[in-house]
């Protein structure tokens, strides 16, 4: 594949994301940061939120298969997963986590666990995106091209 | 004869034997219908005829019953009676006499006619048809009505019946005979009736008699008021118009017939009550009117008794007076039980009265508690939105405005800042009352205490004053104690004193009034034994340096007061503390506060330190205030274990002296307290030249300025470096305190004065802010690094150095932390000239994002992750802006933004996040920084970074000047930098 059409793929794999609403206009917001004294801004960022997220969603699993569910951690634990997912403008896991605090909210443990596999689902998807976004980068970078900038 | 006279006397076979008519209001006591059977019932109660009860003067009961009208009525009724049955019985009589009479007429006419026929029969044969007929036809009828007497009448034939012919000799004959038997019939019962006729004159004649009756009637009624009033515990009794007693029924009498009768109450009774009782029946006697009254008496005759007594004037039939009836009753236990009930009512009342009023007094105190917190509360609440509004309008004062609107704006900040010292004295004084403010143990500079309140007091004087102080020599150059109370009365009274001096001068002395040292103790404690003792308590110490535990007992004669106080401190645990405690001496520091102001008018100074009290309402009026700033000083003064005191005189000013105790630090505690460092020599020399000026003079010049001399010991201020190493010694050897120097600070010191020239040439009317900033910067160029800390200790360093110094060792370690990778030391030394940004944010994604977008804005940020750090931090460092997450671990940041409000509004952080907590980070050993705090207490600009704009509200409530939405975004934060940043 050549240069043209990779960055062509990276912005339309781009525009499809924040069309389909998985990334929102924070993500743009971080790859605007992103400039020369950091030019790996974005993956950093990224990659810590995929550390954090799977941390989050272990200690989720495994606080909503407790007998007597603390919702109080699992609504601190949501908290953090949507004020990151946020962040970095991971719009569905976002959105997942708020109807998510919503139940825990209610002490629901059946919506929290529904929630919880949705949020999985989320997320599972938009790292699955951002990892081919950040492969389809590596190729332009290794095509000697410069990524694309959407605005 | 009539016969309804006869019908009328026939149906009242016997007359009723009670009197019909004693007079209507006898008739009304005594009716009673069947007096025979009233009789019967008298006779079987034996009735004891106590003649010494009854004791009468017949006599005049006789008059009485003649001239009394009463009494004629009741005797006309009786021979009014007696008289009907009299005529009565002579009526019954005539007429029986009267048929009797008729009968025997008859009889006799009967007689002539059948002797009359016998000559007819015999000479008219033949004979007529002759209807037989009886003597009494004619008055069987009379006796009929009479059915008791018709019973004695004998029927008899009223025919003669003859068996024999007519004509006949044998007949005649049996006629003859058969009249003659009717004929002695008839005479025979001419005899029984004359016989009856006897016997009923007889009867009428033997119940006839007036007198018999009337006493029998008068036996009865006499037996009836016996019945009635043989137990009776009455008195009854009749007295003349000379109130002399006539007549006496007493029940229980005490004293004989003869004693009583023909003599006046006075004559027979002494004692209370006797000659009321007279008067009383006098009045009634000459009033004409009967009356009732219940009388006290207290005779020897019978003790003390109550008598309801009755007493009714007695008239004869002209109108005349005669005398009273009276009756009376002992009621002398019902009065004791009723007296003993309206007691009883009168004390539940009274209980009632009280038990109403301790609910009164319950509710009115748990009211005002309640107001009290209410209060509190509110003006807590209140504070934080004012705040707001004041600090708004003056950024709005900062602004391009016209003459009017910055008129305008220039009331509204000055009422706002007066509405916010109203609440900040309301919150102060609630806290002292409730006991809710703690003290603070901290090792402060008594000059350079003064030097800041003056300082202060000149940047916002209006006046043509002279701000001066002087700090005696004896002082200590440090002391510990709580440095923030005595700023806030120095202040309140600096204030008060600016407020109320129009021309002149204000000033602060402060001198040493007693000073005990740590050998003499025992001896003190003999000598302060007799003298009044008042407890002082530190609430609060220095956990570094003193346990709290550790325990002290001195008493300090204060030379001013003239009284003794105890300081007591909590008992000792360890060995190290307890000799430390011996080294440990009291100073008192008496501190006057002067002013050639208008003065204060003699009545006004008792009450001076009251709540809510002005010298006049009309110094009110004039100078505005709450009322409530002596009030604080007065209670914070004594809180710390001092007393405060005024000396007045009206036109020529006012003096305030307070005493107080506070510790003078030994040497070892400088050395263990301060681990400070020494990088900053032109700091050092500061602080030489601080220690030891103990004058100086302000006038009302920008606050850059307004330092216009500092005089030294010596008197003028030399700034050679060694004359400040000389004089620094000096002052080491001459002052009673333990030397505050140590001899590593000697050593640096004279490692520092060279610089001391460049620097005053450099920095001597440079502002606050830009020694702060030249510091930061030296700290830079010196290449400030962690081993200073361990190897170079010096204690008085100025806090501002310390701050900027330790402000880099804080952030470096927060880096570390959390973005290990970054070189944020050299990042944020360059940038220290840029205004300090803090982050509080837990959430490590979002700190790599903020600190991006924040670099971008070229602006370094320091990151801490809950709200109970960014406190800590805020202890340490002055920053100028805080961006506050809000949902955070450990505090969050409504939580942490009140506490920082709180602080700013009271100068003192809440106890939950003393600096020596546990919680405190890298930095726990350090000791706190007050001065360092002092600079936060300008408000900092508190941003909430809130995910959902619904508790924007929230934020804002709890002190929050603005939000920005999360996911920040660059254009957020940077709207909101150039808002909240000065430049």
């Amino acid at each position: 594949m050549d240069l043209g059409s990779l960055q062509r793929r990276y912005i339309d794999f781009t525009s499809a994301l924040l069309r389909e609403g998985i990334l929102d206009g924070q993500f743009t917001q971080l790859q605007q940061l992103q400039d020369e004294s950091n030019p790996d801004f974005v993956l950093e960022v990224v990659t810590l939120f995929f550390e954090d997220s799977e941390k989050l969603l272990n200690e989720l699993s495994r606080t909503l298969e407790q007998q007597v569910v603390d919702f109080k951690k699992v609504d601190a634990h949501v908290h953090q997963l949507k004020g990151s997912s946020a962040s970095i403008g991971a719009q569905k896991v976002k959105d997942v986590c708020m109807a998510f605090r919503n139940y825990c909210e209610e002490m629901n443990q059946e919506g929290c666990l529904n929630c919880l596999r949705q949020v999985k689902d989320q997320y599972l998807l938009v790292k699955n995106k951002l990892e081919t976004l950040f492969m389809l980068e590596q190729q332009i970078l290794a095509a000697g091209g410069s990524i694309p900038m959407m605005w | 004869m009539g016969s309804g006279i006869l019908e009328d006397s026939e149906n009242e076979v016997l007359p009723s034997m009670w009197p019909d008519d004693i007079g209507n209001e006898d008739r009304k006591k005594f009716n009673i219908e069947k007096p025979q059977m009233a009789g019967d019932m008298l006779k079987d109660v034996t009735i004891k005829k106590d003649p010494s009860k009854m004791e009468a003067d017949y006599k005049r009961l006789a008059e009485l019953t003649n001239y009394t009208e009463r009494g004629s009525s009741q005797l006309a009724y009786f021979a009014k009676h007696l008289e009907y049955k009299q005529v009565h019985a002579a009526t019954l009589l005539n007429e029986e006499l009267n048929i009797l009479s008729k009968q025997r007429q008859e009889v006799e006419l009967k007689r002539l006619e059948i002797l009359k026929e016998q000559q007819l029969d015999e000479e008219k044969y033949s004979g007529s048809n002759r209807r037989p007929f009886s003597v009494l036809d004619e008055v069987c009828d009379i006796w009929g009505r009479v059915p008791k007497r018709r019973i004695d009448v004998p029927a008899y034939n009223k025919k003669v019946d003859i068996d024999a012919e007519y004509g006949t000799i044998s007949y005649w004959e049996e006629c003859a005979l058969q009249l003659n038997k009717m004929l002695e019939a008839s005479i025979e019962r001419e005899q029984t009736l004359m016989q009856k006729l006897e016997e009923n004159i007889k009867y009428l004649e033997m119940k006839s008699s007036p007198v018999e009756e009337l006493s029998q009637i008068l036996k009865r009624a006499d037996n009836f008021l016996h019945f009635i009033l043989q137990n009776a515990p009455v008195v009854i009794g009749h007295q003349d118009q000379e109130l002399r007693y006539r007549f006496i029924y007493n029940h229980f009498p005490s004293l004989a017939e003869e004693e009583i009768i023909g003599k006046t109450d006075m004559e027979i009774l002494t004692g209370d009550g006797v000659k009321e009782i007279q008067d009383f029946k006098r009045e009634v006697l000459e009033r004409g009117k009967p009356a009732k009254r219940e009388m006290n008496f207290n005779t020897p005759l019978f003790g003390a008794k109550t008598f309801l007594i009755f007493v009714e004037p007695i008239f004869s039939t002209k109108g005349e007076k005669l005398g009273i009836n009276y009756l009376s009753m002992d009621i002398t236990d019902q009065v004791a039980r009723r007296e003993k009930m309206i007691k009883l009512r009168e004390e539940i009342a009274v209980q009632e009265a009280k038990e109403k009023e301790l609910n009164r007094t319950i509710h009115i105190t748990e009211e005002t508690m309640r107001a009290k917190q209410m209060l509190a509360t509110m003006s807590h609440e209140i504070r934080s939105p004012l705040a707001g509004v004041v600090s708004m309008a003056e950024i709005l004062a900062a602004t391009k405005l016209d003459y009017e609107q910055r008129q305008l704006l220039d009331v509204m900040i000055s009422s706002g800042d007066l509405v916010l010292q109203l609440i900040n004295d309301i919150l102060d004084l609630s806290k002292v009352e409730s006991g809710a403010m703690k003290l603070e143990a901290t090792k402060f500079r008594p000059r350079e205490v003064v030097r800041h309140v003056l300082q202060s007091a000149a940047a916002s004087l209006k006046k043509e004053l002279t701000l001066e102080a002087h700090v005696a020599d004896e002082v200590p150059i440090e002391v510990i104690g709580d440095v923030l109370r005595l700023r806030q009365i120095l202040t309140n009274l600096i204030s008060n004193a600016i407020k109320f001096t129009h021309e002149g001068k204000v000033g602060i002395d402060v001198c040493v009034v007693y000073q005990n040292c740590p050998g003499c103790q025992e001896e003190q404690l003999k000598v302060g034994s007799g003298a009044s003792v008042s407890p002082l308590t530190r609430l609060s110490a220095d956990s570094h340096k003193q346990s709290s535990n550790d325990s002290e007992t001195s008493h300090c004669p204060c030379q001013e007061e003239l009284e003794c106080k105890t300081i007591q401190k909590a008992p000792t645990v360890d060995d190290t503390e307890k000799n430390r405690s011996q080294h440990e001496s009291i100073v008192w520091l008496q501190c006057n506060v002067y002013d050639t102001g208008i003065g204060i008018p003699e009545k006004a100074l008792p009450s001076l330190f009251k709540k809510y009290m002005q010298a006049s309402d009309d110094h009110a009026r004039k100078y505005g205030g709450t009322g409530l700033g002596l009030a604080i000083c007065k209670h914070l003064a004594e809180l710390m274990g001092g007393s405060i005191r005024v000396t007045s005189q009206e036109h020529n000013g006012s003096k305030f002296t307070f005493v107080l105790p506070f510790r003078v630090p030994s040497k070892q505690d400088s050395d263990d307290a301060d681990e400070m460092d020494i990088t900053d020599s032109k700091a050092l020399s500061e602080s030489i030249t601080d220690e030891i000026v103990g004058s100086f003079l302000f006038t009302n010049l920008k606050l850059g300025e307004s330092v216009v001399s500092k005089t030294n010991l010596f008197g003028s201020c030399k700034y050679g470096a060694s004359d400040m190493l000389n004089q620094l010694m000096e002052e080491s050897k001459e002052s009673t305190s333990p030397p505050s120097a140590s001899p590593n600070s000697d050593v640096i010191s004279t490692v520092a004065k060279s610089e001391v020239l460049a620097e005053q040439k450099r920095f001597g009317s440079a502002n606050e802010r830009d020694e702060e900033r030249a510091c930061a910067k030296e700290g830079v160029a010196v290449n400030f690094n962690m081993v200073s800390y361990s190897t170079e200790k010096i204690e008085n360093l100025p806090y501002e150095r310390i701050m900027s110094c330790g402000g880099v060792k804080y952030q470096s370690t927060c880096q570390s932390q959390d973005l290990e990778k970054d070189n944020g030391n050299a990042q944020c030394l360059s940038n220290c000239r840029q205004p300090r940004i803090l982050l509080v944010e837990d959430n490590r994604i979002n700190i790599l994002v903020a600190q991006k977008m924040m670099k971008q804005l070229h602006h370094t940020i320091d990151i801490v992750n809950n709200g109970l750090e960014a406190i800590h931090a805020l202890q340490r460092f002055h920053y100028d802006l805080v961006l506050m997450d809000v949902c955070m671990p450990v505090m969050d940041g409504l939580q942490a933004t009140r506490l920082i409000r709180s602080f700013e509004d009271h100068g003192y952080w809440d106890a939950s996040v003393k600096i020596e907590d546990k919680h405190a980070t890298a930095n726990s050993d350090w000791p706190p920084f007050y001065p360092a705090a002092e600079k936060c207490r300008k408000r900092i600009p508190i941003i909430a970074m809130t995910a959902n704009t619904e508790s924007a509200a929230n934020c804002l409530a709890n002190g929050m000047d603005s939000f920005i939405s999360k996911p920040a975004t660059l254009r957020n934060l940077k709207q909101c930098l150039q808002q909240y940043l000065p430049c």
